[in-house]
C-alpha cells in the first residue's frame, strides 16, 4: 500500500509547488536570454547612467554665459565699462560687436546671440547730463526660461557693478535706464516656444523609429536572404527605404505646426515653404540616422533600445527642455552634434522670427552633414552578403 | 566548343568556416547547362552554405570558380542579375499580394512590362484569382509554387533551389518537379537540394555531401555503382530481433528497416555472407540479394563519413 501512496504524495507535492517550478523554469529561460543579448544588457545600465550623467552635470535651468553681441554706435569709456559689468554678472558673454542695427538684428534672428545690448550715440555725454539716457537690451524670448531669468537680474547686477565707476550717490541712482526689450514673445508664451520645439521632438522620435526597424524586420522575416540575392545595391536599398517615410514625415511636421498656429495661434512670422524645406531636411536627417542604427543592431529590440540611447539626449541637449547656453561647454558640442539642436534654431527662428535663409546657413549646413554622414555610415555597414 | 558555353557552374576546392568550424571544406563541382543537379546530404552538410556561395551571398575563405562564366568572387553582382535563388524559409513579403509580390521582383530586376510580367507568372502558377491574396496567408504548396515562380520571373539561366519541397504535400512536390523539368526543358540549369530520395532520383546528376565534404557525385546509377555496396533485402518475421543481432557484425555497415523488410548492406560482400550465414537458414525469413538502393548508399556514405570527419 505504502508504495502506491508514496508516489502518489510526491505527485501532490509537486502539484501544489506547480506554480513555482513553472515559474522558476521561466525565470532561468528568460535570465539565459537576457544575459545572450549583450546590446540588451548594456542598454540596461547605459540608458540610467547617461540619463543621470545629463541631469546632473548637463542641465542647468539658469543659464550663465549667454551668448550676446552688443551695437556699439559710441565707443566711450563708460560704454566700456558698462559692457565689462555685464560680462562680470556671468550671465552675459559677447561674442561679437557690431556697429550697424541690420548685423545686430541679423545676429539675433539667426541665433547667433540670446542678448543684444545697444549703447546709443551720445551715451556718455548724456549720463554727464544727467538726462538719464536708455541702454537697450534686447532679448531672444524664444525660450522664455532663458531670456526671463537674465532679464529679471539685469537692473540690480548692473547697478552693483557699476558702484564704483559711475557716480552713483547714495541712496542710489541709476544715471541711465535700462530697457529691456524681450524680442519675438513679449508675452513670454511658453507655448510660443514649446509648439515649434514639439514639431522637432515628435519628428525625431517617429522618424527615428520608422528606419530604425526596417533592416532588422527584413532580417528577422527571412526577407533579407532573398533581397540579398537579387541584384540591388546598398544605396538603393537605402533610398527605397528613406523616402517613403519623407513623406510621411512631412504630414507629420504639418499636423503639428497646423495645431500649433490654428489652436496655440503660434505665429508663422518667416517663409512657409523655407519651413518646409528645412523641415524635410531634418526629416531624412533623422530618417538616415534610423537607418544607420537599423544596419547596426542585431533585432528590433535593439534597435529601439538605440533609437532611445539617441532621442534621450536629444530631449535633453537640444535646447528643447531646458536652456541649451545654460549648458556646459562639453553639453553644448555634444548639442551640436544632434539634428534636434540644429532643427530647433531653425523652426524657432523661421516661425517666431521670421529668419531667412541667409540666418540659417550654419544649422542647415550642420543638418546636411550629419545627414551625409549617417548616410555614409549606413551604406559602408550595409552588409551585401551574409558573411 | 570552349567549357564556359555547356558548364554552368564550375567551382574548385571551395572552403567555407563559421567561427573556426569549417563548413564547407575543398569542394569542386561542375554542373551541365540545362542540366538538373541534386544535392544531397544531412542536415548542416554543408548544402545550404554552398549554394550561398554560389550565388555571391557569401566569399569563399578558398577556392574560386565561375557561375555562368562569371567569377564567384568578383563578378557577383552580374551573377545575381542572371540567377533566381529560392531561399529554405519562405522569403517573400507576407505582408504583400502575390501580385505585389511578383511586380517588386520584376521591377528589381529591370523587367520592362513590370505588371505584364507579373500577370503572365500569375497564370503559369495557376494563381488567378489569388492575385490579391497576401503571400502569407497561401499554404505552404502554394508559397512554394509563389517562390518559384518570383525566382523565374526575371528569366535567369541558373536556378538553386533550397529544399524547395520541404513540408509540402506530395502532390504538391509532384507539380513542383513536373515545373521543374518543363524549366530544365527550356534550357534552365537547376540546381536543387533535397532530403528525398525520390527527389534524388529526378535529378540528371546528384551529389551527396555530409560535413562539408563531397563524397559522390555522378548520376543515380553512378552514384549507386560507386558504393559497391552488397545488399540483402530480408522479410519475415522478428526483423527487429535480426537487426540488433546483425548490426556490428563484421562486414556488416548497414542494417536498416524499410516497412515490413530489412536492408542489410556492406562493401566487403565475402564478410557479408559470412556474417549473415547463420540466419540465412533461419525459418521465417527470406532473404533477397539486390540492387541497393540510392537510400542505402547514402546512409552509409552518411554512417561512413560520420566515423571520419566527426
Amino acid at each position: 500500500m505504502s508504495g502506491v501512496d508514496a508516489p502518489a504524495s510526491a505527485r501532490a507535492m509537486r502539484e501544489r509547488f506547480g506554480f513555482l517550478r513553472r515559474s522558476y523554469a521561466m525565470l532561468v529561460k528568460e535570465f539565459i536570454q537576457l544575459k545572450r543579448d549583450r546590446v540588451s544588457f548594456a542598454m540596461i545600465v547605459m540608458l540610467p547612467v547617461m540619463q543621470l550623467m545629463l541631469f546632473g552635470y548637463a542641465i542647468n535651468t539658469t543659464p550663465r554665459n549667454l551668448p550676446s553681441a552688443v551695437l556699439l554706435q559710441e565707443d566711450s569709456d563708460l560704454a566700456r565699462s558698462i559692457l565689462k559689468a555685464l560680462e562680470n554678472t556671468a550671465y552675459f558673454r559677447f561674442l561679437y560687436e557690431v556697429h550697424h542695427v541690420d548685423d545686430f538684428d541679423n545676429l539675433l534672428k539667426s541665433g547667433k546671440v540670446l542678448f543684444g545690448v545697444e549703447i546709443p550715440r551720445g551715451f556718455e555725454r548724456a549720463v554727464r547730463r544727467g538726462d538719464k539716457p536708455a541702454l537697450l537690451v534686447a532679448a531672444d524670448a524664444t525660450d522664455p526660461v532663458a531670456a526671463s531669468a537674465a532679464i529679471g537680474s539685469l537692473g540690480m547686477v548692473v547697478q552693483t557693478a557699476l558702484k564704483h565707476d559711475l557716480y552713483i550717490g547714495d541712496p542710489p541712482e541709476m544715471p541711465f535706464e535700462i530697457r529691456a526689450h524681450a524680442r519675438y514673445n513679449p508675452a513670454a508664451a511658453s507655448s510660443l516656444n514649446i509648439v515649434p520645439g514639439l514639431v522637432g521632438t515628435i519628428l525625431t522620435m517617429t522618424m527615428l523609429i520608422f528606419t530604425a526597424l526596417s533592416v532588422t524586420r527584413e532580417v528577422e522575416r527571412g526577407t533579407m536572404e532573398s533581397l540579398l540575392a537579387m541584384p540591388i545595391k546598398p544605396v538603393e536599398v537605402m533610398f527605397g527605404k528613406i523616402v517613403p517615410y519623407v513623406l510621411v514625415g512631412f504630414l507629420q511636421a504639418f499636423l503639428i505646426i497646423g495645431i500649433g498656429v490654428g489652436l496655440f495661434g503660434v505665429p508663422v512670422l518667416g517663409s512657409l515653404f523655407l519651413l518646409a524645406l528645412l523641415s524635410t531636411l531634418f526629416i531624412t536627417t533623422n530618417l538616415s540616422i534610423g537607418y544607420t542604427i537599423s544596419t547596426v543592431v542585431q533585432n528590433q529590440l535593439q534597435a529601439m533600445q538605440m533609437s532611445m540611447m539617441f532621442f534621450l539626449p536629444s530631449i535633453l541637449l537640444s535646447g528643447f527642455m531646458f536652456p541649451f547656453a545654460g549648458m556646459p561647454a562639453w553639453a553644448q558640442y555634444l548639442g551640436e552634434c544632434l539634428p534636434l539642436t540644429h532643427y530647433l534654431r531653425i523652426v524657432r527662428a523661421i516661425m517666431l522670427k521670421g529668419a531667412s535663409m541667409e540666418n540659417l546657413r550654419f544649422d542647415t549646413l550642420a543638418l546636411a552633414a550629419l545627414m551625409l554622414l549617417a548616410m555614409t555610415i549606413a551604406v559602408t555597414r550595409f552588409r551585401r552578403t551574409l558573411d | 566548343m570552349s567549357s564556359g558555353n555547356d558548364i554552368a557552374i564550375d567551382v574548385k576546392g571551395l572552403t567555407k568556416s563559421f567561427g573556426g568550424r569549417e563548413v564547407v571544406h575543398d569542394l569542386s563541382m561542375q554542373v551541365k547547362r540545362g542540366s538538373i543537379y541534386g544535392f544531397l546530404g544531412p542536415n548542416g552538410s554543408g548544402k545550404t552554405t554552398t549554394i550561398r556561395i554560389l550565388c555571391g551571398l557569401l566569399t569563399p575563405d578558398s577556392g574560386e570558380g565561375t557561375c555562368l562564366g562569371y567569377d564567384i568572387r568578383r563578378d557577383a553582382e552580374k551573377i545575381k542579375r542572371r540567377v533566381g535563388y529560392m531561399t529554405q524559409r519562405f522569403s517573400l513579403y507576407q505582408d504583400l499580394s502575390v501580385r505585389e509580390n511578383l511586380e517588386f521582383v520584376a521591377r528589381l530586376y529591370g523587367v520592362t512590362d513590370a505588371r505584364g510580367a507579373a500577370r503572365d507568372m500569375i497564370k503559369r502558377l495557376g494563381l488567378t484569382g489569388r492575385e490579391e491574396q497576401l503571400a502569407g496567408e497561401l499554404s505552404g504548396g502554394w508559397k512554394q509554387r509563389l517562390a518559384l515562380g518570383a525566382c523565374t520571373l526575371p528569366n535567369p539561366q541558373l536556378l538553386l533551389l533550397d529544399e524547395p519541397t520541404a513540408g509540402v504535400d506530395p502532390k504538391a512536390r509532384r507539380d513542383f518537379w513536373n515545373e521543374i523539368h518543363a524549366l530544365a526543358a527550356e534550357g534552365l540549369t537547376v540546381l536543387v537540394s533535397t532530403h528525398y530520395m525520390d527527389e534524388a532520383e529526378r535529378c540528371h546528376e546528384i551529389a551527396y555531401i555530409a560535413y562539408g565534404y563531397l563524397l559522390a557525385h555522378g548520376t543515380v546509377e553512378e552514384v549507386i555503382a560507386q558504393s559497391a555496396l552488397a545488399t540483402y533485402t530480408v522479410t519475415g518475421e522478428a526483423l527487429n530481433e535480426l537487426a540488433a543481432a546483425l548490426t556490428g557484425k563484421p562486414g556488416i555497415d548497414m542494417v536498416a528497416p524499410f516497412g515490413t523488410s530489412l536492408h542489410v548492406s556492406g562493401r566487403d560482400i565475402a564478410a557479408l555472407e559470412d556474417s549473415i550465414a547463420p540466419w540465412r537458414e533461419r525459418g521465417g525469413l527470406r532473404w533477397q540479394k539486390s540492387q541497393p538502393s540510392l537510400e542505402d548508399v547514402f546512409i552509409e556514405l552518411m554512417g561512413r563519413s560520420k566515423d571520419n570527419f566527426q
